[in-house]
């Protein structure tokens, strides 16, 4: 690993001011992920700013819905009882992502601001735009199984890796963020944004913004809930395609459909137009299998990712059977 | 500094008496002596000055390790699984993947099972950390290391001390009450041996005995 200077942040403001201040600057949290980036070669920050210890870590009722800071942890989030109680399918997908141990270091903050598990991002000896924007992409003429099927660009296909995020998007989540010019906040949907010519912004925050949190709205409270993942081992693998669904049903008709995927973009991908082709209707396969033909509609894979076309269309179907089953 | 640098019969006595782990200590002693001043010499002849002083300085942590307070100076780079094994000589703790994926490196900081290969030592200032030699009490083993003996939970034995922690706090947790659980709450630990069975057996007995552990 490179050698940093390593500081630690006592207030919010002083952490945004020392990232203004120096160009190549970095926060730091629970570091799964850029530790690991650093160790690789991929991320070499000169400076790390240590915001672990500024308060930001609760999870706690808001007049609109829950609040939950950045600096939560994500086993925190995950067994907190608000969140068990009113969104579930939060709690289901942060479980479905990664191991307790890691799950015990990983801030929220941290998880949207994770980067993708494409091999030739993390190989410093490939090509990737995202890593050394007009070096090309490897992963599109390449090994490309894990990759992008919706919303890719030329310049890059990568998925976003995050389970959380999937189930934040369904949620309807907002994102506070702490900038040089104060705070703002933006819809969790406005956060991560597709490649287009610019693949090495993973997300639209703006230089020395701070994640101070993530508030989910109220929401009639439903038990038809499913987080289901699909990879290649049964635990601690990045989801080849995976489904947040939240429905509610009333007298077998759905009043309400919320579904996003996770696996198939460079950020988490809601689907709208199946959730409308929902509402109103009875909860059957049919139904559910019109909904997962309209989501999957658009798609373009690569030589190696075909298969998620169909995998995504089960894997629909089958979340919102296990949402709607449960009693 | 040369004159600190030990010379060849000095160090080849030393090897031939010592065991392999003073094997690798020496070793690593000798291979800071040896590049320090070439790494300083070329940092002041591309004038450097500034560097040298960022590059060099080490941060002072106090953290408590299985009940003992240590006051120690750190490279902000140092990870608190190097700190633990290569300044406080705490080798119980291993390193296998140093990428978080095989969880070898598992201690437990405040209480909870982290990799410890992904996080950096001078984060833990004022931190409580549990390894695998504060397991025991004594000679007194803990009911966890029992079991995985009893059920030969290991082969080669390189991934037990991780797996023993997060079994540990598998059970603490309260997700090591049915054999599923365990295998999705251990899935952060590696075994190549394949010995999964019986860590298991192991964790899932300790488990339901229900002792405090």
């Amino acid at each position: 690993m490179n050698q940093f200077e390593y500081i630690r942040a006592t207030e919010q403001a002083a952490a945004v001011k020392a990232l203004v201040k120096d160009a190549n600057t970095q926060f730091i949290a629970g570091g799964t992920n850029l530790i690991d980036l650093m160790k690789m070669g991929v991320a070499k920050p000169d400076k790390l700013v240590d915001i672990t210890r500024l308060p930001l870590k609760d999870i706690k009722k808001t007049p609109t819905g829950i609040h939950i800071g950045a600096l939560a942890l994500n086993s925190q989030v995950a067994e907190n009882s608000l969140i068990l109680q009113h969104h579930p399918v939060l709690a289901l997908a942060l479980n479905s992502g990664a191991t307790q141990q890691l799950r015990n270091m990983a801030t929220v903050g941290g998880n949207m601001l994770q980067r993708t598990r494409c091999g030739y991002f993390f190989d410093v000896n490939m090509p990737c735009n995202k890593r050394e924007p007009g070096s090309g992409c490897g992963a599109i003429g390449g090994i490309n199984r894990m990759h992008a099927i919706f919303g890719a660009s030329e310049s890059c296909i990568a998925v976003h890796p995050s389970d959380m995020c999937v189930a934040l998007a369904a949620l309807d989540a907002t994102v506070t963020v702490l900038g040089p010019k104060g705070e703002r906040r933006m819809p969790f949907a406005d956060f991560h944004r597709l490649p287009g010519d610019h693949p090495e912004h993973d997300n639209t925050l703006q230089k020395g913004e701070l994640i101070l949190g993530v508030d989910i709205p109220d929401a009639r409270q439903t038990k038809n809930v499913a987080y289901l993942k699909v990879r290649d081992r049964t635990s601690y693998a990045f989801a080849l395609v995976s489904v947040a669904a939240v429905l509610n049903i009333e007298g077998g008709i759905i009043k309400n459909a919320k579904l996003a995927m996770g696996g198939v973009a460079h950020k988490p991908w809601r689907l709208h137009a199946a959730e409308a082709s929902l509402i109103g209707k009875q909860a059957t396969i049919d139904n559910f299998k019109q909904a997962a033909q309209i989501a999957m509609q658009g798609a373009k894979t690569y030589k190696y990712n075909e298969f998620k076309v169909k995998l995504g269309h089960n894997t629909i179907v089958q979340a919102l059977k296990t949402a709607a089953s449960v009693a | 500094m040369a004159s600190k640098k030990p010379d060849n019969a000095t160090v080849s006595d030393e090897l031939l008496n010592g065991t392999r782990r003073d094997f690798l200590k020496q070793s690593s002693v000798l291979t800071a002596i040896t590049l320090a001043p070439t790494g300083l010499v070329k940092a002041a002849e591309s004038g450097l000055d500034e560097k040298i002083a960022a590059v060099f300085e080490k941060i002072p942590v106090s953290l408590t390790v299985n009940g003992v307070k240590h006051d120690v100076s750190v490279e902000p780079r140092v990870t608190l699984l190097d700190l633990l094994r290569e300044q406080l000589h705490l080798t119980g703790t291993k390193k296998g993947c140093d990428r978080g994926q095989c969880g070898a490196c598992t201690v437990h900081v405040d209480g909870k099972r982290v990799n410890s290969c992904l996080s950096l030592a001078v984060m833990h200032d004022g931190h409580h950390i549990t390894t695998i030699e504060g397991l025991a009490n004594g000679d007194e083993l803990h009911p966890l290391q029992e079991a995985f003996i009893k059920h030969d939970g290991f082969q080669c034995g390189y991934c037990t001390p991780g797996q023993i922690m997060s079994g540990v706090a598998c059970i603490r947790e309260g997700h090591a009450n049915t054999e599923s659980n365990i295998r999705e709450y251990m899935s952060g630990n590696i075994c190549r041996c394949g010995a999964y069975p019986n860590i298991v057996k192991a964790i899932y007995e300790v488990s339901k005995g229900g002792q405090k552990v």
